[in-house]
C-alpha cells in the first residue's frame, strides 16, 4: 500500500497474508523466495505487478505437483468396473456428506452407484448414509452398527459386482491419525477388499476440512502411510477460511486435489479447477 | 517443526552471545523464531505478534541474554505469557436457573452433538436431572445421533422430527422440562458458517427466545487461522459465555485456543478428548500453553 516497488516491507506483508491463509510456513517461505528472486532479476517490480506474479507462482505450485485440473467432470475410467472409492479422514471433516454429493454426481451422469456403510461406529452414521442414499436414489449396503467395517466393505464391493455397478463408494468412520489401532483398521479394510478385487480400491480419497490449519499436513502424511491416498477432497470452502491448505498441501505432497466441497447441499461439490481456485483465493485474501 | 524450540533458541542465543553484544536487535531475531513457532501451531498471526511483542519486553526486563540458559528462560517467559493470556485459572459453567439452559453452537462438524451428550453425562453424574434437546433440523440423522447418545448416557432426548422450526422445538422442550422436573436443558443446534446469514439469524433467535444460562461455542482444535473470524462473528451474534475445544486427543497444537482468547475475552470451559461419552475434561491454561509450544 502506497509503495511502488516490492521491498522487504511488502514481502513481510505478503508473508502475513500467506500465513493467515493457512498456507503454512514451509510453502510461504518458498513462495516469498521465488518472488524475491524475480524481484532481484527484474530489478523494479511494482506492487501492482506483485498480484500477478503471486498468482503465477501459486498456480505454478499447484501445477508442478500433479494437481492438474480434473477436467473430466466426474467421469469414471472405462476399464475399471466397478470403480472402488474408499473415503477416509479425521472426524467431522465431511466424508459422509462428500460421498452423498459424489454419488449424486455419478448418478446424474447415468452411472450405477453403490454405497457401503463402513462407518459402523459413530452414532447414527449408518442412518446418515442411508438418508443420503435415499436422497440420491442409490442402494446402500450396510450391516448395521457395531459390525466389522471390513466385512461391510467386502460385501459392498461384492454386491456391486453382482449388480454390475459402475462405482462403489465406501464410507469409513472418522479417526484421528494418531490412533494406531484405528489406522491399522483402515489398512485392513483395504486388504480385505483386495481379496475380492485385487486392484481395488482404485481411489483412496482423503477428505480434509478446508478450515483446518497446519494439522492438515500431518493428516495427509499419516493417512498416506496407512492407505496410500490417491486423491484429496477439501471441504467447507464456502466458509471464511481461505483454504490456503490447498496450496500448502499441493506443494508438499504428490497427491492431486480432486474435489472441493462448497456447501451442505447435494449439488455443493465441484471438481477442482486450479485457476478457479486461485481466483477465489485472491478474492478472499 | 519446533519440538526443539528450546534448543533452537539456545542455539540462537549462543551465536548472539558469541558476538559479544547484547542488544535489542539480537532479541528480535529470537522473537521471530518464537513467532514462527506460534503460527506453526495455528496461533493467529496477529495474536502471535502481540504475544511476542510482550515477550520481547519481558525478556529484556529479565535480562535474558545474560542468563545461564537463555533459551530456557525465554521459553519460560513465553509459556507464562500464553498461560496468562488463556485466563490463568480453569472456569466452570453456570447452572443457575430452573431449569438451567445451555445452548450449544458452532461450525459444522466441530463436535457439538458429541459434546452435548458428554455434558449431559457429566451433569447427570453430579446428580442433576438433564434433558437433551435436538434442534438440528437439517443434517441427515442429526436427531438419531443425539438419541443414540442420549440412550448411551441414560438421558432423555426431546425431539420433534416433523417440526422445521428450531425455536418452537426449543420452547416445547423447555415446557417439557418444566413439566418433568428437569433441572438442566442442553440444546444441540445445527452446524453453521459465520457467513450464513439465515442460519446465524436462527441461532440468534434461539438465544433470544431461550435466554440461556450458558451459551457455549464449540471449536475444533485443528482449526487454522480462520478461528479468529469465526469466534468473533459468533461472539458478536451470540455473546457466548465460554468455549469448548474439541478433538484434543489428536496431535493438533491447538493454537486456535490462544487466537480465540486473543480476540474474544471468553474462557475455555471444557475440552473434548475423544469420541466416547466420558472423554470430557475441564480446561487448564498452563497445560494448553505447553501443548501449543510443543512441550
Ligand atoms: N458448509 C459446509 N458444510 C459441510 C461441507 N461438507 C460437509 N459439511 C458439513 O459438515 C458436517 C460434518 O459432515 P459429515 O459428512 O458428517 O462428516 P464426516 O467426516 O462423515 O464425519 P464423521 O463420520 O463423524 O467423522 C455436516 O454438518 C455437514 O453438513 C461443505 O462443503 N460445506
Ligand atoms: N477424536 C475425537 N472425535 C471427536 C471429538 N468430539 C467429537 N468427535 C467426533 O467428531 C465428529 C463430529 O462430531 P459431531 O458431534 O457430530 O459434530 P457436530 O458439531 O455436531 O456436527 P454437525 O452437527 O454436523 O455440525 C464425530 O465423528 C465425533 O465422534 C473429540 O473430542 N475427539
Ligand atoms: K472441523
Ligand atoms: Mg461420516
Ligand atoms: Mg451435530
Amino acid at each position: 500500500v502506497g509503495k511502488s516497488t516490492v521491498d522487504e516491507e511488502v514481502l513481510d506483508e505478503l508473508e502475513e497474508v500467506l500465513i493467515t491463509s493457512d498456507v503454512g510456513v514451509g510453502t510461504t517461505v518458498k513462495i516469498i523466495r521465488r518472488i524475491e528472486d524475480r524481484v532481484a532479476r527484474d530489478k523494479y517490480v511494482s506492487t501492482n505487478e506483485l498480484d500477478n506474479i503471486l498468482r503465477e507462482e501459486i498456480a505454478g505450485l499447484l501445477a508442478e505437483n500433479k494437481s492438474i485440473d480434473v477436467d473430466d467432470d466426474f467421469a469414471l475410467p472405462v476399464d475399471k468396473k466397478p470403480y472402488v472409492i474408499m473415503v477416509v479422514g479425521v472426524n467431522g471433516v465431511g466424508k459422509t456428506t462428500t460421498i452423498g454429493k459424489l454419488a449424486a454426481q455419478f448418478h446424474k451422469r447415468g452411472y450405477k452407484v453403490v454405497l457401503g456403510a463402513g462407518d459402523t461406529f459413530r452414532a447414527a452414521a449408518v442412518t446418515q448414509l442411508k438418508l443420503w442414499g435415499q436422497r440420491v436414489g442409490v442402494p446402500v449396503i450396510e450391516h448395521g452398527m457395531n459390525t466389522d467395517p471390513s466385512a461391510v466393505a467386502f460385501d459392498a464391493v461384492k454386491k456391486a459386482v453382482d449388480m454390475n455397478a459402475d462405482v462403489v463408494i465406501i464410507d469409513t468412520a472418522g479417526r484421528l491419525h494418531t490412533k494406531v489401532n484405528l489406522m491399522n483398521e483402515l489398512s485392513k479394510i483395504k486388504r480385505v477388499v483386495q481379496k475380492f478385487l485385487p486392484e481395488a480400491p482404485h481411489e483412496v480419497l482423503l477428505v480434509l476440512d478446508g478450515s483446518t490449519g497446519q494439522n492438515a499436513f500431518i493428516q495427509a502424511t499419516e493417512f498416506t502411510k496407512a492407505t496410500d491416498v490417491t486423491a484429496l477432497a477439501i471441504t467447507k470452502l464456502d466458509g471464511t477460511a481461505k483454504g490456503g491448505v490447498v496450496i500448502g498441501i499441493s506443494d508438499q505432497f504428490r497427491i492431486p486435489v480432486k474435489y472441493i466441497g462448497v456447501g451442505e447441499k447435494i449439488e455443493d461439490l465441484q471438481t477442482f479447477n486450479k485457476m478457479e481456485f486461485v481466483d477465489s483465493f485472491f478474492k478472499k485474501i | 517443526m519446533f519440538e526443539n524450540l528450546q534448543d533452537k533458541l539456545n542455539q540462537a542465543f549462543k551465536t548472539l552471545k558469541g558476538q559479544g553484544r547484547i542488544t535489542e536487535i539480537n532479541v528480535a531475531t529470537t522473537v521471530k523464531e518464537v513467532r514462527r513457532a506460534l503460527t506453526d501451531a495455528d496461533v493467529n498471526y496477529k495474536v502471535a505478534k502481540e504475544v511476542t511483542d510482550r515477550v520481547k519486553e519481558k525478556a529484556l526486563d529479565r535480562k535474558v541474554l545474560i542468563a545461564v540458559e537463555p533459551g530456557q528462560l525465554f521459553v519460560k517467559i513465553v509459556q507464562e505469557e500464553l498461560t496468562d493470556l488463556m485466563g490463568g485459572e480453569a472456569q466452570s459453567i453456570n447452572l443457575k436457573g430452573d431449569p438451567a439452559i445451555i445452548l450449544i453452537a458452532g461450525l459444522q462438524g466441530s463436535g457439538k452433538t458429541t459434546f452435548s451428550g458428554k455434558l449431559a453425562a457429566y451433569l447427570k453424574k453430579q446428580g442433576r436431572n438433564v434433558l437433551l434437546t435436538a434442534c438440528d433440523i437439517y443434517r441427515p440423522a442429526a436427531i438419531d445421533q443425539l438419541k443414540v447418545l442420549g440412550e448411551q448416557v441414560g438421558v432423555e432426548v426431546y425431539a420433534e422430527p416433523e417440526n422445521k422450526n428450531a425455536v418452537e422445538i426449543a420452547q416445547n422442550a423447555l415446557a417439557h422440562a418444566r413439566k418433568t422436573g428437569k433441572k438442566v436443558v442442553i440444546v444441540d443446534t445445527a452446524g453453521r458458517l459465520a457467513v450464513d446469514e439465515v442460519m446465524m439469524k436462527e441461532v440468534e433467535n434461539l438465544k433470544r427466545s431461550l435466554n440461556p444460562t450458558e451459551t457455549l461455542f464449540v471449536v475444533d482444535s485443528m482449526t487454522g487461522q480462520d478461528a479468529v473470524n469465526t469466534a468473533k462473528t459468533f461472539n458478536d451474534r451470540l455473546n457466548f459465555d465460554g468455549v469448548v475445544l474439541t478433538k484434543l486427543d489428536g496431535d493438533a497444537r491447538g493454537g486456535a485456543a490462544l487466537s480465540i482468547r486473543g480476540v474474544v475475552q471468553k474462557p475455555i470451559k471444557f475440552i473434548s478428548t475423544g469420541e466416547k461419552m466420558e472423554a470430557l475434561d475441564i480446561f487448564y491454561p498452563d497445560r494448553m500453553a505447553s501443548r501449543i509450544l510443543g512441550m
